[in-house]
């Protein structure tokens, strides 16, 4: 067992738990909201771009970490950018071949994985200092903390904004001989920043370290 | 003319950057605590924009959409090089930033002092990717890219300085513990943005 412990020690474990609540990107760390309100208005968008993320995260990581003790640091950036640029050009390739639909819904939010500060955050802060294995790790946990905010704003606004999970009726809507009267500020932009403010209330309520003093 | 003015209006208020698409969010929080730093990133970012969008339009239609390349031989007529648009976006993107960075420090140091470390953080800002792929989604020609351009950045700009205005006088509200900093910010932004609804419909 001794094998195993040393793949996945503490160190690996707490890359890969700590970022999904107690380090959560959008929450804690304030990164990766630019793209990420935009696309909960339902519940399959925001899991497509979950996934999305989180495989962009977890392989720049890899890449990254693998290349990151010939990386001269004065161009890092750009070189970080190219690796990131380029995961994300074979994302939306896959979904324009395979979800062609989805894929024109989330229209420039796909290409937005790029400037997503997630990508480069993790990148920058973890993946240069750390080897590729707990780096993909990382990668992964973060992309998990993300999508985790994001199906949670999806589904409080796909449920009541339209009275729907996934695309199936849940609260039978009036309009269609129900009884449910679906609150549309929940389809428009500004109900995602509340949700979100919601969320981080929450957290901060339950983890009081987390705080910010004026 | 007409449709010029109307795509102006519509970028800065209808389709404003920050509060009905929520991009470049993580600049926008994070250096709206004071009103200066907000309009001097405000000013960079219209800088960067206006240059990045025509550029990438030019290239969009003389090197990578389908058939685009027929004036350099008609041989590659044929040949889409469309999926390269992100790297090149992205790589246009940092390039111009960084021209920008040193004719700034060059020909005006003052103002380089003033926007500081924000200049270089722009090339990484969701606002300047997200205008040129929304120049490519909707098929701009040239003329309108540039109209865009300044449209898009002022809107986020006016956004962005709003936002710190509002900031500067939360410091004397009292706000509960947990919302206080980004919980807060999140929940001004969405008001403003209800706000900024107000403007759909309108027709120059």
């Amino acid at each position: 067992m001794s094998a195993t412990t040393a793949v996945f020690g503490k160190h690996e474990r707490t890359a890969l738990v700590a970022p999904i609540i107690a380090n959560n990107p959008i929450g804690v760390q304030v990164l990766g909201i630019c793209s990420a309100l935009a696309v909960t208005t339902r519940l399959d968008k925001a899991l497509v771009m979950g996934i999305g993320v989180t495989i962009v995260t977890a392989c720049a990581n890899i890449a990254v970490s693998t290349v990151r003790n010939w990386i001269p640091n004065s161009i890092r950036i750009i070189v970080q950018l190219a690796i990131i640029a380029s995961l994300v050009i074979m994302v939306d390739q896959v979904l324009k071949a395979y979800l062609f639909e989805l894929s024109l819904e989330l229209s420039v939010f796909v290409g937005l994985i790029i400037t997503n500060c997630i990508v480069m955050g993790r990148a920058e802060g973890y993946a240069m200092q750390y080897p590729p294995w707990s780096s993909f790790l990382d990668g992964v946990g973060n992309g998990l903390g993300y999508s985790l905010v994001l199906l949670l704003v999806a589904l409080a606004r796909e449920l009541i904004g339209a009275g729907k999970i996934f695309g199936y009726v849940v609260l039978p809507v009036a309009s269609d001989g129900g009884w449910y009267v679906p609150n549309g500020l929940m389809l428009l932009a500004p109900s995602g920043l509340f949700i979100i403010a919601l969320l981080v209330w929450l957290l901060r309520t339950w983890k009081p370290e987390l705080q910010e003093k004026d | 003319m007409e449709h010029y003015a109307n795509l102006m209006v519509k970028s800065i208020f209808l389709e404003n950057m920050a509060l009905a698409f929520f991009l470049g969010m993580c600049s926008f929080l994070a250096c709206s605590k004071k009103v200066d730093t907000a309009l001097g990133l405000g000013v960079a970012v219209v800088f960067v924009q206006v240059l990045t969008v025509p550029l990438n339009n030019v290239i969009l239609h003389y090197l990578l959409a389908e058939g685009a390349l027929a004036w350099v031989h008609p041989a590659l007529a044929k040949v889409d090089l469309g999926f390269l648009a992100f790297i090149l976006f992205i790589s246009t993107i940092a390039a111009a930033t960084q021209v920008v960075e040193m004719a700034v420090d060059r020909f005006a140091p003052k103002l380089y002092a003033t926007l500081g470390v924000f200049l270089p953080l722009i090339a990484v800002n969701c606002v300047i990717l997200a205008g040129s792929l929304f120049m490519q989604e909707r098929d701009y020609t040239f003329t309108e890219s540039v109209v865009y351009g300044v449209g898009s950045g002022l809107g986020w700009a006016i956004a962005i300085a709003a936002m710190a205005g509002v900031r500067e006088k939360m410091r004397y509200s009292d706000v509960p513990a947990g919302l206080k900093g980004l919980g807060i910010t999140f929940v001004i932004a969405g008001l403003m943005s209800v706000a900024f609804m107000m403007f759909s419909g309108i027709q120059v």
